[in-house]
């Protein structure tokens, strides 16, 4: 059956959804996005929350935006620049001891030179094997036993990048791609400050500790945006607004404050959305950048799925396990030991791997991290639209925090706040009193607020078991789904969440390549 | 635990203690008065339970069927209670027919699929009541039941071992159950569902069964059991009721032409092998398949094969001679193998040997003609034939009275 339907409806309108919707606006399909929040950018906002304290409300630190999209859709000219740019990361160290990376440049923590040379190798690699990752980010995952063309060159593609990588590159890729980030480092380096900074790099916005595999892939995954760390002027909103100024520009219309609460079926085939206030949008073809579980089990629902494929949509992981704190201060703090210029760095809280393996440790029986650790930028520092005068902003990534805590996050939440706090305090020991208004996002309140299940920033644990033609699960992994005319194009799709709009981009090459309105999945 | 106490008395099986796996198998409600009757002691096992192979003689049950009417027990078979606002749109997405066409006092055969269109299982919904329904079928699915529960407003129970459950089956098992005493049993349609009040429970009867005769299924909790086997053989006395085994009914079922899993069909669940599962067209079991439902599991692989062509067909085979053709290759007349018996038998109602077999696509027409190649053995002596063989499109074996309504008078 087939929907003569032109339009085009793009549930969602974070930064995925924006970037489907600029390329299908480009190629003169009729677009519509709709948006549930009362701005765009999903969970790439700025937003104020406190008066006159403005911060990246979810993700705050861009670089894995793809270059294809900021090229493609002219995100510089629409509005895009940076406060900050390869950022260095500082790790902390409660001496005062503190340890800069600056790419394979490090100074401070008595680093010995031995690690110092390790490092240079460690990135080399490292980045080598990101560079596989990047390439795979902007292909459609292959279906696997298929004979089709497209599946067997991107198969082919990726073993060739895998074999260029030279004998023992290659083997050390094999080696180490699916194991955790703590024997690896442990193989490489001594000095633990330096290992616990770089093991964050596997465990930040997942479910794993450094000991967990998964967190090697987790950190090439991270890495595979070849790029350093920004903070875009205006805070990660100004990406959105830059996309979906070029979603604008090529024709998109866009809706904000319109929640879809479900997706419409005719026989087989999508027929639209209908809103929350009732309103019914006929399209022939949905596209989703809402989770998998959000876009499957509540917008279309399971009856109008086949129960193998709701199975593994039940089963896909995503359970956040990550805080965002917020910080209205009334003066720059100060960290022990730490120069003035170093705080607009990446500060990074994690002085052992032990440390994080243990903080990790409560997360596995639903508890929070007693001494979590934390990312932390201080982006007024360089940015005055996002505080008063003299006054700064503090946003940072606490983990780990559970979104299924024993004792409930209601009853949980300020305790954890209070930890939180107190640990900043060990490092900047005058905080608590800067401190004008404070604001802790559990996953619960991302799940909430960013419309998000579990809370998980990526929409699904970043996993090789859920990645390429495994994300978000089989039968969905080539952005069309097993429902007529529905497709995907979040975070939950290859390649994943990280603000790299790959997914989106991807997934508009899919809905433009469709022969028909007919599903093309197998 | 389910045990036979020292009254003879048979209990419900008890979970509680959680020792129920050290019961190797369990002993029917049924089992003081099957064990009773089971002259050779010999038993087999069907899913949790013994079930007698044969109570004497296997043909003379086969027999007392056809001409009489035999007492086999069902309740091994796997039965699974499913209720709530959305029991129908959940059974619908659940199976492939149109689930809406079993009337409450119906009973409907079905087949369900994976996602991939291949054959779980078949068996009977039970429409029991309005919007209560039992799925009767051999293989176990609580997990597959329980996973298609997601998005339903859906109760499923297994109930496999709170229903006792008989099939009476043959010519004169309409007049033992009137003799029994429950009247208007001769208004029962095919497939219809009655219930009765019997010794102060209630007694569900189903005009069901799996012998391609007359013949009715009776449902009772198990304390009722015995009576009811008790008061069964008292009124069939005068009927020639017969207690009937497994090998019996394996007969029964073959002439009535039903295909039987992991006989004529691996139930996808259980096959390493994906191409070893067969869809619902290979079975000759197209016409359970509706595709005006917008949603089913396994409608969108099913189109697609629909579109392709399917690989296999299953067929009746009318094979000449008196061996039974069991396992046997089947060729065309130029020698090419074109697929192998998956059930075969002399039918001595049929006179006629006969058998269930898959072969290739698009072999399998009515009336083509095939070599079955044959393996017999007399006194020791194995001896070879090439014996032709031809599709059948009936059933081999379709007595006027399995449809009649009230039936024959005994």
């Amino acid at each position: 059956m087939t929907n003569s339907n032109n339009h085009i409806v793009i549930i969602g309108g974070g930064h995925n959804g924006l970037v489907c919707a600029a390329y299908l606006a480009k190629e003169g399909k009729q677009v519509t996005v709709l948006e549930a929040a009362d701005q765009l950018g999903g969970a790439v906002v700025t937003r104020e929350f406190a008066p006159g304290f403005k911060v990246s409300a979810c993700a705050h630190l861009l670089y894995m935006l793809d270059k294809n999209v900021r090229d493609e859709l002219s995100l510089d000219k629409r509005g895009l620049s940076f406060s900050q740019q390869d950022m260095k990361t500082t790790a902390l160290a409660e001496d005062g001891n503190h340890l800069v990376i600056a790419g394979d440049y490090l100074q401070g923590a008595n680093v010995s030179s031995s690690d110092q040379a390790a490092m240079k190798e460690y990135q080399r690699f490292m980045a080598r094997f990101a560079r596989i990752f990047n390439r795979l980010n902007n292909r459609v995952p292959p279906r696997m036993g298929t004979r089709n063309i497209s599946d067997l060159l991107t198969l082919a593609k990726t073993g060739l990048d895998i074999r260029l990588l030279g004998r023992d590159d290659m083997r050390e890729f094999l080696r180490i791609a699916a194991i955790n980030i703590y024997d690896v480092l442990q193989e490489n380096f001594d000095n633990p400050l330096l290992k616990g900074a770089l093991s964050m790099d596997g465990v930040l916005g997942t479910n794993l500790g450094p000991r967990s595999n998964n967190s090697v892939f987790s950190a090439l995954h991270r890495l595979s945006g070849l790029q350093g760390m920004a903070t875009p002027r205006g805070g990660m909103g100004t990406v959105s607004k830059a996309i979906a100024a070029a979603a604008t520009k090529h024709g998109a219309t866009i809706r904000i404050s319109t929640p879809v609460s479900r997706i419409l079926m005719d026989g087989d085939h999508v027929s639209g959305v209908e809103l929350a206030d009732g309103e019914q949008i006929t399209a022939g073809t949905v596209v989703s950048s809402a989770d998998p579980k959000t876009t499957f089990l509540d917008l279309l629902g399971a009856r109008n799925l086949e129960a193998g494929f709701v199975r593994k949509i039940t089963n896909i992981r995503m359970r956040g396990n990550t805080a965002k704190l917020h910080l209205a201060l009334n003066g720059p703090p100060q960290f022990n030991g730490l120069n003035q210029d170093r705080f607009g760095d990446r500060l990074l809280i994690a002085p052992d791997m032990e440390y994080v393996e243990r903080a990790f440790n409560h997360a596995k029986y639903s508890e929070y991290s007693v001494k979590p650790v934390a990312e932390i930028t201080i982006p007024s520092l360089h940015d005055d639209s996002l505080a008063p005068p003299g006054q700064h902003v503090l946003s940072a990534v606490v983990q780990y925090a559970p979104y299924e805590l024993k004792t409930g996050w209601s009853e949980g939440k300020a305790a954890f706040t209070g930890q939180v706090i107190d640990l900043l305090a060990q490092y900047a020991p005058g905080i608590r009193d800067q401190i004008l208004h404070q604001e802790l996002l559990t996953p619960v309140d991302i799940e909430r607020e960013f419309r998000i299940t579990g809370g998980h920033w990526h929409h699904g644990e970043l996993a090789i078991d859920q990645f390429l033609m495994l994300r978000p699960a089989p039968g969905a992994a080539q952005y069309a789904s097993p429902v007529n005319g529905l497709y995907l194009c979040g975070a939950g799709s290859h390649p994943g969440g990280g603000v790299m709009g790959s997914a989106g981009r991807n997934a508009a090459n899919v809905v433009l390549n469709a022969k028909n309105t007919e599903g093309t999945h197998s | 635990m389910s045990q036979v106490n020292t009254t003879g008395k048979i209990k419900a099986i008890d979970y509680s203690t959680k020792s129920h796996y050290l019961t190797k198998a369990f002993p029917s409600p049924f089992y003081s008065r099957q064990e009773a009757l089971n002259h050779l002691k010999e038993w087999g096992r069907w899913a949790d339970y013994l079930s007698p192979v044969a109570y004497t003689c296997s043909s003379m049950e086969y027999f007392a069927c056809r001409n009489a009417c035999a007492v086999f027990d069902l309740t091994p078979m796997t039965k699974y209670h499913v209720s709530g606002k959305d029991a129908l749109p959940y059974l619908n997405r659940l199976v492939t027919r149109e689930v809406s066409k079993i009337k409450p006092g119906r009973v409907g055969y079905c087949v369900w699929c994976t996602d991939a269109g291949q054959v779980i299982d078949d068996g009977t919904i039970f429409h029991l009541s309005d919007g209560e329904y039992r799925i009767c079928s051999q293989e176990r699915h609580l997990d597959w039941l329980l996973t298609n529960t997601i998005g339903f407003d859906v109760l499923v129970t297994e109930e496999t071992h709170e229903v006792a459950a008989l099939a009476l089956q043959g010519p004169t098992s309409c007049a033992t159950l009137k003799n029994m005493g429950l009247d208007g049993i001769e208004n029962m349609k095919p497939f219809g569902i009655e219930h009765f009040s019997f010794e102060g429970t209630q007694l569900t009867v189903s005009r069901t069964g799996f012998t391609g005769d007359l013949g009715y299924e009776l449902w009772i909790d198990p304390e009722h059991a015995e009576v009811l086997w008790d008061r069964l053989f008292e009124a069939g006395r005068l009927h020639g009721i017969q207690p009937m085994g497994d090998e019996a009914l394996a007969m029964l079922r073959v002439e009535a032409g039903f295909i039987q899993a992991r006989h004529d069909f691996m139930p996808a669940h259980q096959t390493v092998r994906n191409s070893h599962t067969r869809s619902p067209f290979e079975l000759g079991l197209g016409w359970l398949v509706d595709f005006n439902k917008p949603n089913f599991n396994g409608r969108k692989a099913l189109l697609a094969e629909k579109k392709r062509g399917h690989r296999y067909n299953m067929v009746k085979l009318d094979i000449d001679g008196n061996k039974p053709g069991c396992d046997s290759y089947v060729f065309t007349k130029n020698k090419k193998f074109v697929g192998t018996i998956t059930s075969a038998m002399w039918s001595p109602s049929a006179k006629a040997s006969i058998a269930l077999a898959t072969l290739e696509a698009p072999h399998g027409k009515p009336g083509e003609e095939f070599l079955v190649e044959i393996y017999y053995q007399k006194e020791l002596k194995w001896s070879r034939v090439m014996a032709r063989a031809r599709v059948v499109k009936g059933v081999f074996y379709d007595p006027p009275r399995k449809r009649q309504t009230p039936p024959a008078d005994f």
